[in-house]
Parts: C-alpha cells; sequence; structure tokens
C-alpha cells in the first residue's frame, strides 16, 4: 500500500518539529558566559600523558578500575 | 498516466519537499550550535618512577598529538616502564634477598597506544590500538568510543567499548604453557556543565575478563601440618601455586566536578564505587586544588581509597587444597591506600622555545601510603637476627608500605 502524500508530510512535519524541539532547549549557560568553564583549570584530563600514567600505578596497586572517566582501555598490564 | 504512477509521482514530489524542508531546519539548528573542537596538538616528553615496596618502575614515555584540517586528530604514545629490585611477592616466592642485591631482578615493559579522532559537527568518534610487550606478558586492546554534545555544548555523552587480549608465559620456566586472557569493557561517561562555575561527570563502567587471570609468579602459603586454625600455624608453612576463577566480572561507578573559585582557582572532588564478582567492594575519594600565580599553576591533592577481601583471598591457608579458588596476591586481601600529592607548572615565556606556541615544565610527586590489613610480612623470618624469638606463621605483622611517584614532564603545543 502506498502512503498518501499527506500521511508523509505529515510524518515528515512531525520529525521536523521534534528536531526542531530539541534544537531549540535554550542552554541556561550561554556560551558568553563559558570562560570560566573553558579554563584550563577546569579540564578533567589537562595533561592525558601524566594522568594515564598515575592512572596505570592505581590500577596495579589496587583490585578497583574503571569508572574514572577514561576511554576504558587499559594495557591490562597490571 | 495510471493512478497509482500519479500517487507515487506525489509521494515522491512530496518527499522531496519535505527532505529540502529538513535540510533547511537541519542547517538552522546545527548552525545555532557551536560545532565541537579537536583536541590541542601538543607533544608530551615524560619521565616517570615509582618507588616503593622493594620495586624501582621507570622509564620514558612521549605523546605526539597531530590534527589534519578540523575534522581528524591523529595520537601516538611510546611508554617504557623499567623495572628493577623485587616486590615481597617476589621475594618470597623466590627467596631473592632484595637488600642485598644477591639475585638482581629486572625487565621492560614498553607500550605503545596509537588514536585517531574523527570529529563531525557534534559528534565525535575514537579509534585506539595498544599493545604492551615483556619478556613474560604481551597484551594487545582495541578501543572504540562514539560521543556527541547535547543542549548547546552543555552536555557530552560518549559510549566506549575496548576488547584486549593477554598472553600470559614465565621467563624462569620454559615448561610452562603460554596461557591466554581476554578482557571487555563497556562505559558511558556523561559530562555536564551545571553552572558557568561548575562542570560535573558521571561514569558506569563494566569489565568483563576471561581466561588465565592469576598471576604465575605468585604462591599462597598454607600451613603445612594441616593445623590451621584461625589463620595461624603452629607449625610452618609451605607455598603452592595459586588457583583463580577464570572469569571475573566488575562494575564501577563514578562521579567528580570542578568548581571555579571566585578568584581563579578549582577544586575538584572525586568519588567511585566498585564492586566485582570476586567479592571485592571498593570506594575512593579524592580532593584536588588547583592555583595559578603568575606563569606558575600549583596542584595540591589528597585521596584515599579503601577495599574488602576477595571471597577466595587468605594470608594463610590451613591446607593445601583447602578450597577450589585460592589467592594470596596483596592486592585482593583488604587494604587502604593514602595518597598526599603536590605538582607545580610552570609556563615558559613565548619564544623561549621557538617553533611553539606554548611550552611548559611539570613536576609532580605523589606520596602513596599502603596499608595491608590482612597481608602479613613473611620476609620477617628471612631477616629475623640470631636468638631473636621464632614469630608463628600466621602471626607476622601486617605488611605495609610507602611508595613515590614522580612525574616529570615537559608538554609543548603548536
Amino acid at each position: 500500500m502506498i502512503p498518501s502524500p499527506k500521511a508523509v508530510r505529515g510524518l515528515l512535519l512531525l520529525g521536523l518539529l521534534c528536531l526542531s524541539a530539541c534544537g531549540r532547549v535554550e542552554p541556561w549557560v550561554k556560551p558568553y558566559e563559558r570562560q570560566n568553564i573553558a579554563d584550563p583549570l577546569m579540564s578533567f584530563d589537562r595533561d592525558p600523558i601524566s594522568s594515564a600514567y598515575l592512572h596505570h600505578v592505581y590500577d596495579a596497586r589496587e583490585a578497583a578500575r574503571g569508572g574514572d572517566g577514561g576511554a576504558g582501555g587499559g594495557c591490562g598490564c597490571n | 498516466m495510471t493512478a497509482a504512477q500519479e500517487a507515487v509521482v506525489a509521494v515522491t514530489d512530496s518527499l522531496r519537499r519535505s527532505i529540502a524542508l529538513l535540510n533547511i531546519a537541519l542547517l538552522f539548528i546545527f548552525s545555532s550550535a557551536q560545532a565541537d573542537v579537536l583536541p590541542d596538538e601538543r607533544i608530551d616528553v615524560m619521565y616517570h618512577s615509582y618507588n616503593g615496596g622493594g620495586t624501582q618502575i621507570d622509564g620514558p614515555a612521549v605523546l605526539v598529538r597531530k590534527n589534519f584540517g578540523n575534522s581528524i586528530s591523529v595520537s601516538g604514545q611510546y611508554y617504557v616502564d623499567s623495572i628493577s629490585g623485587a616486590s615481597i611477592d617476589v621475594v618470597a616466592a623466590r627467596g631473592v634477598d632484595v637488600e642485598s642485591g644477591a639475585s638482581p631482578y629486572a625487565e621492560k615493559r614498553k607500550q605503545k597506544d596509537l588514536g585517531l579522532i574523527y570529529l563531525r559537527d557534534r559528534t565525535t568518534i575514537n579509534l585506539g590500538y595498544s599493545t604492551s610487550k615483556e619478556n613474560d606478558f604481551d597484551s594487545t586492546t582495541y578501543s572504540f568510543s562514539i560521543s556527541q554534545t547535547f543542549f548547546g555544548d552543555l552536555t557530552t555523552v560518549s559510549l566506549n567499548t575496548s576488547f584486549g587480549e593477554d598472553f600470559i608465559s614465565r621467563n624462569d620456566d620454559p615448561t610452562f604453557e603460554e596461557q591466554e586472557a581476554e578482557r571487555r569493557r563497556y562505559s558511558i561517561n556523561i559530562s555536564q556543565i551545571l553552572t558557568k562555575n561548575l562542570i560535573a561527570a558521571l561514569s558506569v563502567e563494566s569489565a568483563v575478563d576471561e581466561g588465565y587471570l592469576q598471576n604465575p609468579y605468585r604462591t599462597i602459603r598454607y600451613c603445612v601440618d594441616n593445623d590451621g586454625d584461625n589463620s595461624i600455624c603452629s607449625g610452618s608453612s609451605l607455598p603452592a601455586k595459586e588457583k583463580y576463577p577464570n572469569t571475573h566480572n566488575s562494575d564501577a561507578v563514578g562521579i567528580r566536578a570542578i568548581y571555579y573559585l571566585p578568584y581563579r582557582a578549582a577544586i575538584r572532588a572525586d568519588y567511585r564505587e566498585f564492586s566485582d564478582s570476586w567479592g571485592i567492594e571498593a570506594s575512593n575519594y579524592e580532593l584536588r586544588y588547583t592555583h595559578p600565580y603568575k606563569d606558575w599553576l600549583f596542584e595540591f591533592k589528597y585521596r584515599a581509597y579503601e577495599q574488602t577481601a576477595a571471597d577466595f583471598y587468605s594470608d594463610l591457608f590451613p591446607y593445601v587444597d583447602y578450597q577450589n579458588f585460592m589467592g594470596r596476591d596483596k592486592e585482593l586481601s583488604p587494604l587502604t591506600t593514602t595518597t598526599f600529592g603536590l605538582g607545580v607548572t610552570y609556563q615558559l615565556p613565548t619564544g623561549v622555545i621557538p617553533w611553539f606556541d606554548k611550552s611548559t615544565v611539570n613536576l609532580y610527586w605523589d606520596h602513596i601510603k599502603l596499608d595491608y590489613k590482612d597481608f602479613r610480612n613473611v620476609l620477617v623470618h628471612q631477616n629475623r637476627a640470631p636468638g631473636d624469638d621464632p614469630i608463628p606463621f600466621g602471626q607476622e605483622p601486617l605488611y605495609q608500605f610507602d611508595a613515590n611517584v614522580i612525574r616529570f614532564f615537559w608538554s609543548f603545543w603548536y
């Protein structure tokens, strides 16, 4: 059965409305208010080479693993 | 033209007009949002050192990141661990006299990592490949992650997965048949800008390991006269091979946040809960304060970690085949670690090192205190002075040691 042009247009417009709604969620922190957030001090991983090494040290000495924001890789070398 | 053909043409026409409308709307939606950006192009050269518990591990690491256009970023890392000395496990298992260095113990581990980032609008795809090689341990890991920013870039969600394969052998026993293990990890990270001064992130990660999961060198100890009672032997004890389960599943949930203080400085808090199928439960928290002053950046850190024991862990088993699975790996015992850390970064004046936009020198020192609550220091028997009363097996003092971790690195942005 071939859907009517009206139904197709309706479905697409519905999808369009959903997308438009998502796109219009107002960010409560405006782009011009993010100078503090953009400061390198606010980075969770300011120096990746250094933080990866310390994660490796903890992984080798403690049983817990994961949940620390890493990419979930790990060399399995502890 | 038949009625059916007319209907198809009408539908096609309608689709074409609707898609055009959709494209205009998408253009509006995406042009109103700021596209994400690639990580900084930089080179890091690091010397790292770990010294504690009779073991010295140090070596270099180099990490290079280069971007191609606005959508491709490639990184490569080379990392070396040079291991010397011997931990208490090695000393106890091999009878090596660490203090005199009579039986020196040295090996190297080399790790290579490659990463590829593909960025399109607000979506980032990350591919990773990592290998680690030692003379008795080879490991390869493949990773994939995809992340997307939402709500005007206030929220970033990333889904990550990795698969790793390990090949384990013994460098002192050619008859030891090579063993294998597989590692899989799945995680979701959500980071959220909460206010103009506060960012937080939540990570949930599951890990599944299968195969040979124990360390082939480590041993348990058991009472030689089969008379163990309350983990104390009336006679002496003997070593035997560990026996671990072939599967290990774990779950971890971590939350962390950084707050920008009213002056230019930041305070960070981390908390993590962990549990696994071996009965270990662990948690840790960390507080970090970062304070810039002119071209300097200072960091102060405190971290506390604690864990319970694995179900099959015992410091001293009553007899040799006491249960199906037996382990005496100190990382499976109940323990706490406490870390104090200091770090300092100096940003060199622009132009001091040509070709680079920005260069920093960084020194971080972490002092870790490790206290084992049910892992005893068996070295007291071999270190006992003549004339001293023998210490009953199972009543040795609990093991503890301090470790110092140094990270000294240069970073260059270009």
